[in-house]
């Protein structure tokens, strides 16, 4: 400390030694987020999980055998029979070509990992990723100790852990990453003025547009950014560099994407983006002219433009709100329009709404999915505050947007995770900061105190050092993190020692065991949030849903592994050619696990056609068999819970089925199928009820395995309990019955009518009659 | 050069003699005193031993022995083997003798020959006995081709009351066992009889040579009918102490055919009447000492499968995904690993040799078509193989964890392959145990030139201009 030459060694040194910490910090958080996420293989298996995956995964084999140009001109024929499905031009293409460049490069390194093994792990790969943005754009708002702790919150936030466990391969995998690392790239511009980032920015914004639908709210968000930083007088020429070239090559890079096209400039959800891009250069220019004119000459230009760019203005919105307006839906796709109306998506949209995941969240899944981050995240929010800069306003807008969008759909928590967990690391890191400070001061004020008033800047900075030095060996025991943070704190105080600073910190000073206390508190909390985590990674989000354990009373391990046993038998016993019906939530199983065809699948692009089906499912058997005869359907798969108790069965997704049915095909009424305003199969079910194809499929021979047909998932016993079927034939049924297989028969023979004319003069009549009562009924005619 | 005129004037002798004895025709030099046959018809693997009291009549000493198969029954013979008994009752002991296909320009009706090669030649007047054992697959027809759910299976089996054979036959007898005694119908050619599980066709009294008397047997047979269609066996070496075998199955129910709706509520509550020809477990043999075994299909992990091991043998029972009914098909894979030094030995001329199981671990089943690939370590030479039976084989080159050169696959392809088949067989090679460090030293060098690159990069200032000494102010 007397020596001034040492001091500066000294400081050097650590700085060094911090960056190794902070780096191996930062492996060690990577590698956290990537072993939390293996719950689901350990405790499972290696297995793709869920639905969409699936999906993912058949494209991502298809790319890894046909190449990539195939993969852009893939018409699938497999799904949405007769229609098929343009692959290559409806998928965002994001996590297929990551996932096949990884493979690629693995198998080019003579390392021969299954596509399997790679879509499996490419989840867990890029949450690692991920909580290294967090790291890169908490560090550029608040300094490295917020991002180290932002990062380790988001390697670990159920959230994220929902949707990134291994073997869910699904875009949000990687658009997480993707979107953390714009918004880093946008905040390192904005405070660097870099045009290299904002390059990088773009290039990343494109990488997002290829992963996920969600890059609209970051080409809204930074737009809103923008226009708060000039609303609020804060227009710099690094604000400038930020925002235009990332529009400008955003935008064409987005066009570039199959799935977008032009979209990124005729959609709504781009204008705003535009406008502020006008707006910019408006005031652009207008720095600009400030800058060459005189304070005279600035008022009278500022009169003329303004009167004329009224008008000009005028022009332009009233041209805007005309196109908007002549487009159906007002230029916003529906589920855009949910977002903004909550309740646009249950009105309009049924089959929106009949996802669960894109309903509103309740309370408890906040707490269940961000845990203790919903009540630091105040405190985060306060913290960037003190002060205000570009950034932090940034990252404030941000917590403000995506609350409002997880308020809206359950889905979308997964973008307020990562704000969560930067607003809560900031929060977290300036708490600690200020608490060690507090007790360095109380020990230190009896030996330095009076070295600190007396001396000058450079001398309390080293001071300021070696407090940190020292804070950081008494505070092993707690946490490393917090230490270098003050550290942090500490060299931003170095950059900018002013006078006011050092006030404030001598004020700030809280007393000992307070502080000593606070930082307990503050360890427990964490500890409580890493035990939630845990416990959220291995228990509540690591099934994949296509096999399901059970504990038997003596702890041995029962698995249902229905639906792989109906899919293996479908895609072994089946021609390959052989159409499947099913409700579209088994589409992309089916496809992917069994290669048959589908009618329709989890895309629900085509409302009508799952209407079609739905309508064929809640139709008795006749019309229902004149439905799928018509799509060349051979195969009826549905699912059924209630000799297990298996909860999400087709019988619970059956009103999804009425009402889309309904909606598209009037003669399905939902009334029909209510009694007292409740969808029941007991005795108290309607007739149509239990006439429709979806009760007699399930139930069909259910009686004979206990009796009486108790229904475990309802907790009745059925309604109509001995049945025939005349037009279908049960060809497979597994295990724990939860899939059940049905064939068409084929039509009657007609010679067989011709022979015995004279007699069934009468019934043919009546058949006749039937059938075309039935045709009417078919949609398909 | 002395060596090769010597096996071409051997060749030529034995064309020589082969001719002369086509001439002079069989029948005359050889006789059989005594044929006894007993077909086993109990699995659908149709197992015919066959006992031959054969006599020389001719002049000259005898050689060979003929066996003659209508054309309809070699292409389903999986294996014939013969021994040669000798000594008499509880002293008897048992020779393998070779047993080679053959071709004779004048075979009756297409007749195939196969020929046994006698140990010593049998003079005129001896006689000997002659044990053989052939197998046959996929000759069990089912009739009717297709049944329902509950209906149990009835299969067809064709053969002839009276054994061919190019030789006169003094005394013949056929036994043919059941599995059950529901038998529908048979074929009687007197004298026959029936009692409970077997059917006796004989004795016939001085049958002439080629004579053939077509019989039919319809019978129950609900035993699995499991075969391969394809199996692919890849076994590969890893010199840090570890044989992988990766074994990919096409598995079909080879039985009548499965017609109309499959009941899972008949056949889980009367699983004695309904679907009885219908399989749901199969039996893997494994060697001992196994571990890592995996149990999977492309879909990802079967759970149904149990594993017990002893110090003798392992055993894997396991389930396909869904019971197996006529005509269904299942594809799985099971893995497992072995330990190297069970199954990897040093020969005497400083070469190593692999000694592993031929054949299919699947107790009781019919392999198609039989694919055993080695995958011999990354840097061996010379490999060479040797079988107990013909094998079509080739070679192939596989790439597997960071190879560079890429690793030598021997590739034995074998048709019709019944559990007889499980005998050993040995892969030979030259290897150079300093080729086990390749891959680790490769690593090695990579990540340290990787360090080194980034302690360089660290320590180079590329920027064009210099910004002026501004640390000299701190």
């Amino acid at each position: 400390m007397a020596d001034p030459e040492n001091a500066k060694e000294a400081t050097t040194l650590r700085y060094a030694f911090g960056n190794v910490l902070s780096f191996f910090i930062l492996l060690l958080i990577g590698v956290l987020a990537f072993w939390i996420r293996l719950f689901s293989v350990i405790k499972y298996e290696s297995v793709i999980h869920e639905f969409d995956p699936y999906f993912n995964y058949r494209v991502t084999q298809f790319l890894t055998k046909n190449g990539i140009y195939d993969f852009w001109n893939w018409f699938d024929d497999r799904t949405w029979y007769p229609l098929g499905r343009v692959i290559g031009g409806t998928v965002y293409p994001g996590l297929t070509l990551t996932a096949g460049t990884i493979w690629w490069i693995l198998n080019s390194l003579n390392i021969p990992l299954s596509v399997e093994t790679v879509c499996v792990f490419t989840a867990p790969i890029f949450s690692a990723f991920a909580s290294w943005a967090t790291y890169l754009l908490t560090k550029e708002v608040k300094g490295a100790g917020a991002g180290l702790t932002a990062a380790a919150l988001l390697a670990m936030v159920p959230s994220y852990i929902s949707r990134s466990v291994a073997g869910s391969y699904d875009n949000e995998a990687v658009a997480i990453f993707a979107l953390i690392f714009t918004f880093y790239l946008y905040i390192k511009t904005l405070n660097t003025g870099s045009l290299f980032y904002a390059t990088l920015n773009a290039l990343a914004y494109f990488y997002m547009v290829c992963s996920w639908g969600g890059y609209t709210f970051i080409i809204n968000l930074i737009p809103m950014h923008v226009l708060l930083c000039i609303v609020t007088g804060r227009y710099s020429s690094r604000l400038y560099i930020a925002y235009a070239p990332l529009v400008v090559l955003g935008t064409l890079l987005a066009a570039l994407v199959p799935v977008v096209g032009f979209n990124a400039v005729m959609t709504s959800e781009h204008f705003a983006s535009f406008l502020v891009f006008i707006i910019i250069h408006v005031v652009a220019f207008v720095y600009y002219i400030k800058g060459i004119l005189s304070p005279k000459m600035f008022k009278v230009a500022v009169t003329l433009v303004v009167s004329v760019g009224l008008v000009v203005c005028c022009a332009v919105m009233a041209i805007l709100i005309a196109l908007v307006a002549s487009s159906p839906t007002k230029g916003w796709s529906g589920r855009s329009l949910s977002l903004l109306d909550p309740t646009y998506a249950s009105k309009y949209i049924p089959i929106i709404a009949s996802v669960s995941e894109h309903q509103p969240p309740t309370w408890p899944s906040y707490f269940m999915d961000i845990n203790v981050l919903a009540f630091l995240v105040p405190a985060g929010i306060i913290a960037c505050f003190l002060p205000l800069s570009d950034a932090s306003s940034f990252v404030v807008l941000y917590i403000v947007t995506s609350v409002y969008f997880s308020g809206v759909m359950v889905r979308l928590m997964l973008v307020l995770a990562p704000a969560a967990c930067v607003m809560s690391g900031i929060a977290l890191s300036e708490s600690f900061s200020v608490f060690t400070r507090s007790i360095k001061f109380q020990l230190h004020g009896l030996s330095g105190s009076s070295q600190v008033d007396s001396g000058d800047a450079s001398s309390s900075t080293v001071v300021a050092q070696n407090d940190a030095g020292k804070a950081e060996k008494t505070e092993d025991t707690a946490k490393e993190r917090p230490s270098k943070k003050s550290k942090k704190k500490e060299k931003g105080i170095v950059d900018k020692p002013s006078l006011k600073a050092k006030i404030e910190r001598r004020l700030l000073v809280l007393p000992f065991e307070a502080s000593i206390f606070a930082i307990l508190l503050l360890v427990l909390l964490g500890a409580f949030y890493v035990v939630h985590c845990v416990w959220a990674a291995a228990e509540a989000y690591s099934a994949p849903s296509i096999v399901l354990t059970s504990y038997s009373h003596d702890g041995g391990l029962h698995v249902f592994d229905d639906f792989r046993e109906a899919y293996a038998w479908l895609s072994h016993n089946t021609e390959v050619d052989d159409k499947v019906a099913s409700w579209w939530d088994y589409g992309y199983q089916t496809t992917a696990m069994a290669n048959r065809t589908v009618i329709v699948d989890n895309n629900t692009w085509n409302n009508t056609h799952i209407a079609t089906v739905g309508t064929a499912m809640s139709s008795p058997e006749k019309a229902a068999w004149e439905i799928f005869n018509s799509l060349d359907v051979k195969y009826v798969l549905v699912v059924f819970g209630g000799l297990v108790g298996y909860p999400s069965d087709d019988i619970n997704k059956f009103l999804w089925m009425v009402r889309i049915g309904g909606g598209v095909f009037p003669h399905i009424k939902e009334p029909d199928y209510l009694r007292d305003g409740q969808y029941r199969i007991d005795s108290q079910a309607t007739p149509t009820m239990l006439n429709c194809l979806m009760y007699k499929l399930s139930y069909y021979r259910f009686v004979e395995t206990d009796g009486r047909g108790f229904d475990r998932v309802r907790q009745t016993e059925i309604g109509k309990k001995n049945f025939k079927l005349t037009h279908f034939e049960e060809v497979f049924t597994t295990h724990h019955w939860m899939v059940r297989i049905y064939k068409l028969k084929p039509p009657r023979n007609r010679i067989r009518g011709k022979t015995k004319k004279p007699r069934s003069q009468k019934t043919s009549s009546t058949t006749r009659t039937k059938r075309s009562a039935a045709t009417k009924r078919n949609p398909w005619h | 050069m002395e060596a090769l005129l010597g096996a071409r004037l051997t060749l030529a002798l034995s064309i020589f003699a082969f001719l002369s004895l086509l001439t002079t025709s069989f029948s005359q030099q050889i006789q059989i005193l005594n044929a006894e046959r007993r077909i086993d018809l109990t699995s659908h693997i149709v197992k015919v031993f066959l006992t031959l009291k054969v006599e020389n009549t001719g002049t000259a000493p005898a050689n060979e022995v003929l066996l003659a198969f209508p054309p309809t029954q070699v292409d389903h013979l999986a294996v014939v083997k013969a021994k040669a008994a000798t000594g008499r009752r509880k002293k008897r002991t048992y020779i393998t003798l070779d047993v080679k296909p053959t071709e004779l320009p004048d075979a009756p009706n297409g007749a195939k020959y196969f020929i046994i090669s006698l140990l010593n030649p049998l003079n005129s007047g001896e006689t000997a006995t002659l044990e053989v054992l052939y197998m046959l697959t996929h000759s069990l027809e089912p009739f009717p081709a297709e049944i329902s759910q509950s209906e149990p299976q009835l299969v067809y089996y064709h053969d002839s009351a009276i054994i061919l054979s190019p030789y006169l036959i003094k005394q013949q007898t056929t036994f043919i066992k059941t599995p059950t005694s529901k038998v529908e119908s048979f074929t009687r050619v007197e004298p026959t009889n029936r009692v409970s599980t077997e059917l006796k066709y004989g004795p016939y009294e001085d049958r002439t040579p080629y004579s053939f008397s077509p019989i039919i047997v319809h019978f129950e047979n609900n035993n699995p009918f499991a075969v391969v269609e394809e199996l692919v066996r890849e076994v590969e070496i890893s010199h840090w102490g570890n044989l992988q075998i990766t074994e990919h199955y096409k598995l079909v129910h080879a039985g009548a055919r499965h017609k109309g709706v499959f009941s899972r509520v008949e056949y889980q509550s009367r699983p004695s009447h309904s679907g009885i020809s219908s399989f749901k477990h199969l039996l893997a043999r494994l060697p001992p000492r196994v571990h890592s075994v995996y149990y999977r299909d492309e879909i990802g992990n079967i759970s149904s499968s149990h594993l017990r091991t002893d110090y003798r043998k392992s055993e894997l029972e396991i389930e396909p995904r869904y019971p197996l009914f006529g005509g269904w098909k299942a594809t799985f894979v099971i893995g497992y690993g072995l330990p190297l030094q069970d199954f990897l030995f040093e020969s005497s001329d400083g070469k190593r040799y692999l000694n592993f199981s031929f054949g299919c671990p699947l107790a009781e089943t019919v392999v198609d078509k039989l694919t055993i690939k080695v995958v011999l370590p990354e840097g061996s030479k010379d490999p060479s193989i040797v079988v107990p039976f013909p094998v079509e084989q080739h070679l192939e080159t596989k790439y597997s964890y960071l190879d560079v050169v890429g690793r030598t696959v021997l590739v034995l392809e074998k048709k019709n392959v019944v559990p007889e088949h499980n005998s050993p067989f040995q892969v030979y090679y030259t290897f150079n145990q300093m080729f086990v460090l390749a891959e680790p030293l490769m690593l090695v060098s990579a990540f340290f030139f990787f360090f080194v690159a980034c302690v360089a990069y660290l320590h180079i200032d590329l920027s064009i201009h210099k910004p002026s000494q501004h640390f000299a102010k701190f």
